[in-house]
């Protein structure tokens, strides 16, 4: 088992022809990950150059000819909510944007759209999803990654590189590496993907690695606390980290969402939290591989 | 991007939003001419600048004085007033002790005030939604009174599928014990208000104070607006309202070349992919006891040319004493950031210690460009050696 994604999982790109769709498709395809096709409106009818997969003006047309179960979306920030929206309009169940710099309006606008549809979005301005050896959607290094039993949620791409490295490192591997990605609006956020780490099998430990600003840290946190530990309880051991302890209140850092502003969305008020929740917090980014082995050991 | 409270005024102005006459003045001259154009007898002049606390805040050169928002009887005192602030550094709450020059002040007409409120426009990431915030505490920055009295804060959620609707405003209107046609002054202008920031693609619109006037009509006092940098392409009118001289050079400079970059007053410069790497990146130099210079996200298209830019803005800064740069490739390439490393040091004679720390797609490639290089390179194995090594070499070298 994993989550999101795995083995059955059939992958389709939207902004297919384009430098990134084609360069992070093949590399997809590279690692293993079943690819079979994509749009780039007004190329549909021809097959794409370089990996000989079919191309459609529509999603809705690529999903009824090749059975397309996950999107994943390269298309520009201008047209990229437009893109979500059409993959909601498709039901297409797994949908993933990797694209940064997409206005919070329209995202306004995607999230209002994925209330009641058959759509799961991840992102946007994202890495993307890996299952290791079964299946990589979006632009992480595959070679990084093993199979193995730590699910990573986090809100940065490398420092999920980070921890990937650190518990392929510790010998641990990885069941699946969520990256729900740095926009204040966004698809999937901790809660949800803690939610499947604690029903899925194979993950049989945590490593979350939020950031400043927004508080979606501490109601992950509150959420592992009610569903996580305790008798009865999974009690997969977390380890948990937040970036931006240095970061001067009201300066956005990089990240859309990563700014503070009222005070309890500090890297010190979410690790606290994190803390009495009965998260193992990891001081330096440099120690999530090894905190994860001392959780491990109790 | 910020903006000034008078572009913020003409720009709520056209749409409906009522303000109070108003006219910018660069000159003093200008500025009893600007109030000569209003009704009087009472006029505001207010100095310009891209943060709050104006009224509280005063000029540096003249610390016992009167503040950045003045009142004048006369068109000759508004030109004094105007006299006293152009071209003077005004220091308030939000400036940083540096404060910032005004170069321009906005001539207002003066306003019976009866009561003054807060109000306030965002996106709520909790709910994904525009929220729409009002409070009695009129002046008070609205942090202080989250902090103090939430209960004061009144909060409207707007579903963008049916938008602003009359029982939004009429919830915030009896909130705040608005009365008679005060209601529908109020609708008035929160509707305006919310159909304002979704054209203009607003980050934060506040209207700080509010006012009720003796007349029962409401009227913005002071406005600020912020708009969404991710949605200007679609608003190429409003880049001429851009002020660089708000803006840190180094970070204007960084901007220029599509870098994200925040300036510190550490000594460690810092070059990382990613912004959650580049943020650990800046933790990391904490806890090994020094302190980061800035943030700087090369992002994951970086390529020599980009590297040789963020080197040449990084060593600009004369505290920096060493650079760490941190790169976990993805889409960013080591071999691609490695011979921009090589490149820039050539071209820029680099004076401090670099440590570099590579990982990631192409990583040995990328190594073996820098150790061929035969340039003084620390190398590191990972990010807590690299961390450790930087802030060794710093110490060696105090």
């Amino acid at each position: 088992m994993a989550v999101l994604v795995d083995r059955n999982t059939r992958v389709m790109t939207q902004g297919f022809t384009g430098a990134q769709g084609t360069f992070h498709a093949s590399q997809g395809i590279a690692y293993g990950s079943t690819y079979v096709g994509g749009t780039t409106p007004g190329k549909g009818g021809t097959m794409h150059p370089e990996l000989n997969l079919p191309v459609f003006d529509t999603v809705a047309e690529c999903v009824e000819k090749t059975q397309a179960n996950a999107s994943v979306i390269y298309v520009p920030a201008p047209f990229a909510a437009d893109a979500i929206l059409e993959a909601i309009d498709a039901e297409v169940p797994l949908v993933i944007c990797i694209t940064e710099g997409i206005p919070v309006l329209d995202m306004v606008r995607v999230k209002r759209a994925l209330s009641g549809s058959k759509s799961v979005l991840v992102g946007p301005n994202c890495p993307g999803v890996i299952t290791p050896e079964q299946c990589k959607i979006g632009i992480m290094p595959g070679h990084i990654h093993r199979a193995g039993s730590v699910g990573i949620v986090s809100r940065s791409g490398t420092l999920t590189y980070e921890a990937v490295a650190q518990t392929t490192a510790a010998g641990l591997g990885q069941s699946t590496c969520v990256g729900i990605g740095g926009d204040p609006v966004k698809g999937l956020d901790f809660i949800d993907v803690l939610e499947m780490f604690l029903k899925d099998e194979a993950t049989k430990s945590i490593i979350m690695i939020g950031e400043i600003g927004g508080e979606a840290e501490v109601i992950g946190a509150e959420y592992l606390r009610r569903e996580n530990f305790g008798p009865g309880k999974p009690n997969k051991p977390v380890v948990g980290f937040i970036a931006g302890a240095t970061a001067p209140p009201g300066r956005r850092m990089g990240h859309a969402g990563a700014v503070i502003s009222g005070g309890k969305d500090t890297a010190a008020a979410k690790m606290e939290a994190m803390a009495s929740a009965g998260i193992h917090v990891a001081d330096s980014p440099a120690a999530l591989g090894s905190t994860m082995v001392r959780a491990l050991k109790g | 991007m910020n903006i000034h409270e008078y572009q913020a005024k003409e720009l709520l102005r056209q749409r409906g939003v009522a303000v109070l006459e108003g006219h910018v003045a660069w000159t003093p001259e200008e500025a009893e001419a600007a109030a000569r154009k209003l009704p009087g007898p009472i006029y505001v002049v207010k100095s310009q600048i891209h943060a709050g606390g104006r009224g509280a805040g005063r000029f540096a050169d003249d610390p016992n004085g009167k503040g950045g928002v003045r009142l004048a009887k006369s068109p000759e005192e508004a030109k004094a007033a105007a006299a006293a602030m152009i071209g003077h550094t005004l220091v308030t709450k939000q400036t940083g002790p540096g404060g910032k020059l005004v170069s321009r002040v906005y001539v207002e007409a003066g306003c019976d005030i009866k009561r003054e409120l807060y109000l306030g426009l965002l996106v709520d990431r909790s709910t994904s939604r525009v929220v729409i915030m009002a409070s009695t505490e009129g002046g008070m920055e609205i942090e202080e009174v989250a902090a103090s009295h939430p209960e004061k804060i009144l909060k409207v959620h707007v579903d963008p599928a049916s938008g602003i609707s009359g029982f939004h405003a009429r919830k915030l209107a009896f909130g705040l014990g608005l009365t008679g046609k005060q209601v529908a002054s109020f609708t008035k202008f929160v509707t305006s208000l919310y159909g304002a920031f979704l054209e203009l693609d607003c980050a934060i619109v506040e209207i700080n104070p509010l006012v009720v006037t003796g007349a029962g009509e409401i009227v913005a006092l002071d406005a600020k607006v912020s708009f969404d940098d991710n949605a200007l392409f679609r608003h190429k009118d409003l880049e001429g309202l851009r002020d660089d001289s708000e803006m840190d050079p180094k970070e204007l400079d960084a901007t220029r070349h599509e870098l994200n970059y925040v300036a510190l007053d550490g000594e460690i410069g810092c070059m990382v992919n990613g912004a959650g790497l580049a943020m650990a990146t800046m933790d990391i130099i904490k806890l090994y006891g020094s302190s980061p210079a800035n943030f700087l996200d090369v992002g994951g298209t970086a390529n020599a040319a980009r590297v040789t830019e963020a080197f040449r803005i990084i060593t600009s800064d004369a505290n920096v004493k060493a650079i760490l740069v941190n790169i976990f490739g993805g889409i960013a390439k080591c071999d691609m950031i490695a011979s921009g490393i090589v490149e820039a040091s050539k071209n820029l004679s680099l004076s401090v210690p670099l440590v570099v720390r590579l990982e990631g797609t192409n990583v040995e490639l990328g190594k073996k460009i820098l150790a061929e290089s035969g340039l003084a390179i620390i190398p590191a194995d990972n990010l807590a050696d690299a961390a450790q090594k930087v802030v060794a070499a710093v110490k060696k070298g105090a």
